[in-house]
């Protein structure tokens, strides 16, 4: 069991530095610190970098938590921890 | 109809639903009082969440705001709704698990400590009040603008309604009065913008409307934005950043944990069933917020071209015969001289919303040089190029002043919607306000009654005291906050960026290492807290006074204005959280570790299996 807990644990944290990753990418990276670059590409009428710091960045997160709590639940059965 | 009876039938037919809500959902125990019964569905939570998350603020203020700054307004955008991954991943779900009734229960708990326990009490308080200062105000405006009485009365009124549900139903009664505002306000949110979308772009949808072209033309709504205001000598809109680009980072950076740590927010997670609906309803909670999040840029971009193009003729828009703001697809084309003569508005020929708007101060007209047309353009510009023409042009300064808040206030009688749109207008930002205020009032009650009566005072009151004991504290903290909103501090402005550089500095890092370091122990937790809240609390106060108050300010010693990289007080908490994981993790070095027990229950803490309804057990 506590060798159980220890690799269920090590998974999740896997997967949280999975999706921090992303989450700091989009924002930070795509929407701050690379959006100068991005804006010369366009798309529709949108800058990318704009895009990303206006619109991009928050569709990116909605889709983060929920594959995270899909991951999770599967993470969860697979160790045998979910709730019954 | 006339507006005003229009305005009053669909603001009382919204707290009548309010009430009618209240009286259903009337709370009998500390469990419904506290956590809704731990019953609520993920959805219907992660609604509930959005109205609680989104205050007058965001409805009347947030779109003003990004309109003024441009792509840097993209700050409020990523920090409001990046922080829901946060809370989603490290620590919604396990506290849910934790299943206790308030954030700082979890803190005394996890770090065996009354004093860990009351310093969270003290940054709860303090950030929840400061908050609600914000929104109390927010009610008085939202009355005072659209129903014609006096903001004090506007303020009784909003106290007395969430007097109604808050007291006697608690979570449960808050629950689902907030689900009824949501929806209130998104629909008051989105008919305009869907509005003010098709009449630019052809496009209903604010979202892609505003990534197209101008009706009957293929230049980009943005790209014509750009020219527009650069051309009259503003920082171009999809370019210009908040101050450096390190200080946007660390700002964006200190709304993100700051959101993740905001009690109120936080406490929503406790009234869902399992940890599992924890984790996909804060997903919907940021579906639910997205709606609005999306929609506002398009706003702040579609409203300042409108704006521009009222006042000056070259932007390419032209008033219709109905008074309608119209493309006129040639003149887009065209690009005109906005420093032409005939370019600006005659005063005498200004649209009846801005007569309307000037009563009340919000737009202020003053004719600089004398030729009774509005020259609308940036006086302190850098760009030589603007500033030469508008000297050849005999421009002797700009001449119109804007408050923000007019982007979102006037919206609809610019576009000329039907009067229904605007009552609806004014329902929705008292129904932000109002969601809003009622989930801090629900954060402060708990700690009080819960936190400090039951665990410091009296650990023996039953179910049925407790239960009193929360709802008078509830009133008291209605009475209290009514007072603030009739009587601001100087300092109210200031206020909410403290309420997030607290939550940032002290409660996000003290939870995220509860959960994620098992051998934190009490003195790195505490000394943490305390150092993260002393810097940020510190850097505040240097630029804008002690307790706000007004002289006692000390920038000087620290090196004059954002002294530190050039980040502003604003953007300090992301720092505060910083200072206070380092200190607590110095402290806990040299200390002993926490004992067994503690360090089972951080293990227990960590696996979803064994999760059980909510309870007050200390």
């Amino acid at each position: 069991m506590e060798n159980n807990s220890k690799t269920y644990w090590g998974t999740v944290l896997g997967l949280l530095t999975k999706i921090l990753i992303i989450w700091f990418v989009v924002s930070f990276g795509a929407g701050i610190l690379f959006a100068p670059e991005l804006n010369s590409i366009s798309l529709g009428g949108y800058p990318l970098g704009f895009w990303f710091a206006h619109q991009g960045s928050i569709y990116v997160f909605i889709a983060l938590i929920f594959w995270y709590a899909k991951k999770m639940g599967d993470i969860d059965r697979e160790f045998d921890v979910h709730e019954e | 109809m006339d507006l005003q009876t229009l305005t009053y039938l669909v603001v009382g037919a919204s707290f009548a639903l309010y009430i009618g809500i209240a009286i259903w959902a009337r709370a009998g125990s500390t469990s419904e009082f506290y956590a809704a019964g731990g019953s609520v569905h993920p959805i219907t939570n992660g609604m509930a969440t959005a109205a609680d998350w989104m205050s007058a603020a965001s409805f009347i203020s947030m779109a003003g705001l990004i309109a003024n700054m441009g792509y840097g307004g993209g700050l409020f955008l990523m920090g409001w709704t990046g922080g829901y991954v946060l809370l989603a991943m490290l620590l919604a779900p396990y506290l849910r698990k934790f299943g206790k009734f308030t954030v700082p229960q979890f803190i005394g708990d996890r770090f065996y400590s009354k004093t860990a326990s009351t310093v969270a009490v003290v940054c709860l308080l303090t950030a929840s009040l400061t908050y609600i200062i914000g929104q109390m105000t927010g009610v008085g405006v939202a009355f005072s603008r659209f129903l014609g009485v006096s903001s004090d009365t506007g303020i009784y009124i909003g106290m007395a309604i969430v007097f109604m549900y808050a007291v006697f139903g608690g979570m449960k009664g808050i629950t689902y009065t907030q689900v009824a505002q949501y929806i209130v306000l998104i629909s008051a949110y989105l008919v305009p913008a869907i509005f003010i979308s098709l009449q630019l772009t052809g496009n209903p949808l604010p979202q892609l409307g505003l990534g197209s072209s101008i009706s009957g033309t293929d230049t980009s709504l943005l790209s014509k934005l750009d020219q527009v205001v650069t051309e009259l000598g503003f920082g171009q809109y999809t370019t210009t950043t908040a101050g450096s680009t390190l200080n946007m980072f660390v700002y964006t950076m200190s709304l993100m944990i700051g959101t993740a740590g905001l009690p109120h927010v936080i406490m929503r997670f406790f009234t869902v069933p399992t940890v599992k609906d924890a984790r996909s309803s804060a997903g919907w909670a940021l579906v639910f917020i997205a709606l609005l999040y999306t929609t506002a840029p398009a706003v702040a971009a579609m409203a300042k071209l409108n704006l521009h193009a009222t006042v000056n003729t070259a932007v390419g828009l032209e008033t219709a015969a109905d008074g309608r703001m119209v493309v006129n697809a040639a003149a887009v084309k065209a690009n005109i001289d906005p420093y032409a003569t005939e370019s600006s508005l005659v005063y005498e020929q200004r649209p009846d919303w801005m007569k309307r708007w000037e009563k009340t101060g919000l737009l202020k007209f003053e004719d600089k040089n004398g030729d009774g047309r509005i020259q609308y353009y940036n006086d302190k510009t850098k760009s030589e190029a603007a500033k030469a023409k508008a000297e050849a042009a005999g421009w002797k300064g700009n001449e119109l002043t804007v408050n923000a808040d007019i982007i979102v206030l006037a919206n609809p009688e610019i576009a000329l919607l039907p009067n229904w749109v605007i009552a609806l207008v004014a329902a929705g930002g008292l129904a932000a306000a109002l969601s809003t205020a009622a989930g801090l009032l629900m954060a402060i009650s708990s700690a009080v009654s819960h936190d400090l009566v039951k665990g410091v005072f009296n650990p023996n009151i039953s179910d049925k005291n407790e239960l009193l004991a929360g709802k008078v504290s509830m009133a008291v903290a209605i009475v209290i906050a009514g007072y603030l909103g009739l009587n601001p501090p100087g300092f109210a402005a200031g206020t909410v960026a403290l309420a997030f550089g607290i939550a940032a500095s002290s409660l996000f890092p003290a939870i995220m290492m509860g959960i994620f370091s098992k051998k934190m122990n009490k003195e790195g937790a505490i000394a943490g807290m305390l150092a993260g809240l002393f810097v940020t609390l510190f850097y505040v106060f240097a630029h804008k006074g002690i307790f706000f108050v007004k002289g006692t300010e000390f920038v000087d010693l620290i090196g004059g204005p954002n002294s530190f990289f050039g980040i502003t007080p604003e953007a300090f908490g992301a720092i505060g959280a910083l200072v206070n994981f380092i200190v607590a993790f110095a402290v806990d070095k040299v200390t002993k570790e926490p004992p067994e027990h503690i360090q089972h229950m951080v293990e227990a803490v960590r696996i979803p299996r064994g999760s059980k309804a909510v309870d007050g057990a200390h």
